[in-house]
């Protein structure tokens, strides 16, 4: 996030898209209730009728994956009426040529016929967000889980800058990030193309500087994104894998592809709390530590860097993961002897510029948020207050381009995914927790009242949904909470999971395969529909 | 009867949440939201009043396993971690380091995530790392 959490009460208008903020993110969304309660408007453009609606001056549902011509479209609109920042652009911008020349296209008649919203609210949503004084973004992976999820983002960021609502308080584009230490994991470079702080492999002077911290010789070549490591996996340039507390073989797309890939493996070690169907395939499986029993940093969403810290001792002989990778480390030849995670967080703060003022003594008396350059530095609450990163924000004029997969005769309706408030995830840590599973056992699929009534199903049956990858059975829950010809689904169940479903059709540039929307077939199973579904469904 | 409460931050998604963990004798028994931290103010959603439940499910994996005819069977560390250590070896020796792929994890600490980005930088020569953020 370029802002903090808490400033979101103190805003004026709050633009949601691709966030069902009430599930994902509940300490977020009692935030936006605060915020409406003291005055803002609260927009929210969703396909589906989420819970955060029923606080909404506005509800638009945009077509599954039309969000670059929905956003085009109020920018369209705020520069026809001069609502937009001309001092702001100005100063602080380039590329604004170029981007106004492209949103030309986008007028709100366009834009409409594309996204199915109407004209008037698109006028609506442009004169409220560029009109209120404190106007905030929050977007979540409705908007990254696309095939041009990197135009989505980028669209947001020409929306934000556009209206000068950018390094500001309470303003700013904020992705609400779904998992605890997702942040974390790419500051500290667990990714393929940048060491930690995000210096990337391919500059020299970064890998001279890693090379002489490490005492070692580095690659210069850009490594495999997940997805290329399945595929490398299948054609033999991958031989070996260890994978750490992640389980691909329920989260990613197409799971049977990525299971079969898996298998293929000569080697696959995993480090995980439960065994997982990604640790059922492994060659071993270390035991590792939950959150309660081991020291350590997170970093939240808002940039935060929390401290967690050992309550109990792990069960059996589990031992924290840092112990675990410096024992296999030590044992290949590579010895790394870190007494403490403390110790392990000096040489962090050490390498990592942005982390460098930071400190377990320092944590001591609450989070500080990145980037902290010293040790008598508060930390950075608020991004990009009088430049950006590269210097002037750049503009960037993007076309609509429509999702992979539409729907056709064989496959006539769209599927998109997401999350229900008990659960998590492939839920390795919410079925395994008795409260929540108590709040739901088993997943369901939401279809409209008329696709229902086309394929003859009532709420509680049983049907099968059937893509280009695989098929499921799972239970129907008849709802206008989706749009007609539109179904949801969430990947919390292994035994009904829609990532068997699901498009790995990725992103030309960040590869994040297309999750949110794919093309599927809806049918009824009336053999196995029993009473006790039936009497589930209706309890 | 001993009674704690340590501070710390849930695990589930990225609102970075502080909770007390309140143990009794080495067990945790609930779970309690943080009225000082400014991001969750004395609140927890469901996920985080029930945390604890996980950690103490008796699904969880307490020894090391390995796979011996197919089935995953109990082992002692020693037995993992040399069997982990050699088969590396060989295929670094093998096939290069560039055959080897690694999956971080936003679930773990940074602490264990730079470890483990290291692990495979120092210990491989390859930039195959990388983690769910783009699932």
């Amino acid at each position: 996030m370029t802002n903090s959490i808490p400033e979101i009460e103190d805003a004026d208008c709050i633009f949601i898209i691709g966030s069902n903020t009430s599930v994902a993110h509940p300490l977020i969304a009692s935030r936006i209730y605060k915020a409406k309660a003291k005055g803002a408007k609260v927009i929210v453009a969703d396909p589906r009728r989420i819970h955060v609606t029923s606080v909404a001056d506005i509800h638009v549902r945009q077509k599954l994956g039309s969000d670059v011509a929905l956003i085009n479209g109020i920018m369209n609109v705020i520069l026809s009426k001069g609502l937009h920042d001309k001092a702001f652009i100005e100063e602080r911008t380039e590329g604004f040529e170029k981007l106004e020349q492209t949103l030309k296209n986008y007028p709100p008649e366009k834009a409409s016929e594309i996204t199915g919203v109407s004209t008037e609210d698109i006028e609506k949503i442009a004169i409220a967000f560029a009109s209120s004084d404190k106007s905030t973004i929050l977007y979540a992976m409705g908007i990254t889980q696309h095939s041009h999820g990197v135009d989505n983002v980028k669209s947001l960021a020409n929306l934000s800058m556009l209206t000068g609502k950018i390094g500001k308080p309470s303003c700013g584009v904020n992705p609400l990030r779904g998992q605890n230490n997702v942040q974390g994991a790419c500051d500290m470079g667990g990714l393929p193309n940048v060491y930690p702080a995000y210096q990337v492999v391919t500059d020299e002077n970064n890998r001279k500087k890693f090379e002489q911290l490490w005492n070692t010789q580095l690659s210069s070549k850009v490594g495999f994104t997940i997805m290329e490591m399945m595929h490398g996996l299948e054609d033999g340039s991958i031989k070996g894998m260890v994978i750490l507390g992640e389980n691909p073989a329920g989260s990613d797309p197409d799971v049977k592809h990525v299971k079969h890939a898996l298998e293929e493996a000569e080697f696959l070690a995993v480090i995980d709390i439960f065994l997982t169907d990604t640790a059922k395939i492994a060659d071993v499986v270390f035991p590792g530590a939950s959150f309660a029993e081991k020291d350590g940093t997170f970093s939240n969403t808002e940039r935060n860097v929390l401290r967690i810290r050992k309550a109990v001792n792990p069960p059996g002989e589990a031992r924290p993961d840092w112990q675990i990778i410096c024992d296999i480390s030590t044992r290949f030849g590579l010895p790394m002897t870190y007494e403490s995670p403390e110790k392990i967080f000096e040489e962090i703060a050490l390498v990592t510029p942005s982390y460098a003022g930071l400190s377990y003594a320092r944590l001591e008396n609450g989070p500080i948020p990145w980037p902290c350059p010293s040790k008598d530095h508060p930390g950075t609450p608020i991004l990009h207050k009088d430049r950006f990163t590269r210097g002037r924000g750049l503009f960037h004029a993007l076309e609509y381009r429509p999702p992979e997969e539409l729907a056709d005769e064989e496959f006539p309706i769209l599927l998109t995914t997401g999350r229900f408030f008990p659960h998590y995830h492939t839920g390795t840590m919410t079925h395994n927790s008795i409260t929540l599973e108590n709040e739901m056992s088993e997943g369901y699929i939401e279809i409209h009242p008329y696709d229902a009534k086309d394929v003859g199903l009532t709420s509680g049956e049983n049907c099968k949904i059937v893509s280009r990858r695989g098929e499921v059975i799972t239970k129907a829950v008849v709802t206008d909470i989706v749009e007609p010809g539109t179904i949801f689904m969430s990947f919390h169940f292994m035994e009904a999971n829609a990532n068997v479903l699901t498009n790995p059709a990725l992103d030309p540039i960040c590869k994040i395969p297309e999750y949110k929307v794919c093309a599927v077939r809806v049918e009824k199973l009336e053999e196995t529909n029993t009473p006790e579904i039936k009497a589930a469904a209706n309890a | 009867m001993k009674i704690e409460y340590v501070r710390t931050t849930c695990p589930y998604c990225g609102c970075g949440c502080e909770m007390l963990l309140e143990t009794v004798d080495g067990r945790i028994t609930q779970t309690l939201p943080s009225k000082t931290n400014p991001m969750n103010q004395g609140k927890l959603c469901i996920k985080g009043w029930n945390v604890h439940e996980f950690v103490q499910s008796p699904q969880r994996l307490t020894m090391p396993l390995l796979k011996k005819d197919g089935v995953l069977q109990e082992v002692s560390w020693d037995e993992a971690l040399n069997f982990t250590a050699s088969r590396l070896q060989e295929i670094k020796a093998k096939h290069g380091g560039d055959s080897m792929a690694f999956l971080s994890s936003a679930k773990c600490s940074n602490e264990e995530n730079y470890l483990f980005q290291k692990f495979c930088r120092v210990g491989f020569g390859t930039n195959n790392v990388d983690h769910c953020a783009r699932l």
